[in-house]
């Protein structure tokens, strides 16, 4: 195993961490990420602490008593799968074909500018079949899928372009609910759809954040007790802004 | 239970590309979230299944076939599993809540949320039992194919 400065091991394992957490990634594979990276590029110990808005990781190189420390703070989270896919491939690669510590720092850089996956249009066209089929599977009529995918549809724009232009958070949640309970509502009274409940609970599905409550479960269960808290406030403050949404259409209308 | 079996893949699929994983696992996605609500639906059919015991399993083999995927495909456990458990998350459980919640039905309230937590706690119990076990067995099937 070559040697390689602890400043660039340190680089690289930080970015691919904060890569990965940024894109959704659980906490324990992006702490075994960093730890395989760091090890493999020679350092000699790495202790890495994950938390859904903070990356601290220390490292120790060979033959030294010194720890290098550092942190990386992760402001803003989303969930984009694929960058998650590509760092873990990059993982892959310099455990078993020891790629060079400078291509793969490199490799990450255009990671980090690749663009998402998937393009709004898609994701919204996603979107409105995602609610019409959630209507359906909670024993909605097909009278209410036609305006479940039409405020699912709408309501996920609305989400996409206000978090845009305004960082507020959980105010791009509240709108949205806020529209799609409108157009319920609406469907409802002019006798579209038949079933408020269903077609409210449908349409608001793209934006509930159930993955996000699982995580939280699953972090406390493995031990990452202050990664699951705070994932888990962050759900119930996404779900009370949908619920507040929801509950000012239903209240005042 | 044929509607069951393509809206279910469809609103799996479909959050695959809300949660931008690779066009490859889009379709391997779909059916682990499909798998795993026809087995929940078939045994919330059944009366003498507890809700949230139905959600445990269907996680469990969800997980399990989303191990198996990663395996072949060699991503990451977590592109499968999310869309696949994605509809049995009790999203409908949070919104009765939100809404009893609303209507100051506290006592309704209580009673839903309680199950919600529940039902996500077993999707958890699931994802981490699956977690321990499929590597386990993979492992040993490898070990044993070396030998």
């Amino acid at each position: 195993m070559n040697t390689h400065s602890i400043e660039g091991i340190m680089e690289v394992s930080l970015l691919a961490g904060k890569l990965m957490l940024q894109s959704g990634a659980e906490t324990y594979r992006v702490e075994d990420t960093i730890t395989r990276l760091a090890t493999n590029y020679g350092a000699e110990t790495a202790q890495v602490f994950v938390t859904p808005t903070a990356i601290i990781l220390s490292l120790r190189e060979r033959g030294e008593l010194r720890d290098y420390t550092k942190i990386a703070r992760i402001s803003n989270r989303a969930t984009d799968l694929h960058v998650v896919t590509l760092v873990n491939d990059l993982s892959r690669k310099v455990a078993q074909e020891s790629l060079p510590l400078v291509d793969a720092l490199k490799e990450l850089h255009t990671i980090e500018k690749e663009p998402v996956a998937f393009p709004a249009w898609m994701q919204i066209i996603a979107a409105v079949f995602v609610s019409g089929c959630f209507t359906l599977m909670f024993k909605g009529n097909y009278h209410d899928f036609i305006p479940s995918m039409v405020a699912g549809g709408v309501g996920y724009s609305i989400f996409v372009s206000v978090k845009r232009y305004i960082s507020v958070r959980f105010f791009s949640e509240l709108m949205a609910a806020f529209f799609i309970g409108l157009i319920a509502k609406l469907a409802v009274d002019y006798g579209v759809g038949n079933q408020l409940d269903k077609i409210i609970i449908g349409a608001v599905m793209p934006l509930v954040p159930g993955v996000l409550i699982t995580n939280a479960v699953r972090d406390l269960m493995a031990g990452h007790l202050v990664s699951g808290l705070s994932l888990g406030a962050e759900a119930m403050l996404t779900a009370f802004a949908i619920g507040t949404g929801i509950a000012f259409v239903i209240v005042t209308l | 239970m044929i509607e069951a079996i393509w809206t279910s893949f469809l609103a799996s699929a479909g959050f695959g590309i809300l949660f931008n994983v690779p066009r490859k696992a889009l379709i391997p996605g779909g059916i682990c979230g499909m798998i795993g609500w026809v087995i929940y639906e078939q045994m919330a059919g059944a009366s003498q299944f507890d809700l949230v015991l139905a959600t445990a399993l269907a996680s469990f083999i969800v997980a399990t076939i989303s191990h198996v995927y990663a395996r072949l495909q060699r991503m990451p456990v977590i592109i499968f599993s999310v869309s696949g458990i994605i509809p049995l998350v009790p999203g409908g459980g949070a919104y009765d809540t939100m809404r009893k919640l609303v209507e100051n039905d506290y006592n309704a309230a209580i009673q839903l949320g309680s199950q919600t937590f529940l039902m996500s706690g077993a999707i958890a119990f699931g994802l981490v039992l699956a977690g321990t076990i499929v590597p386990l067995l993979l492992r040993t099937q490898r070990q044993t194919k070396s030998h």
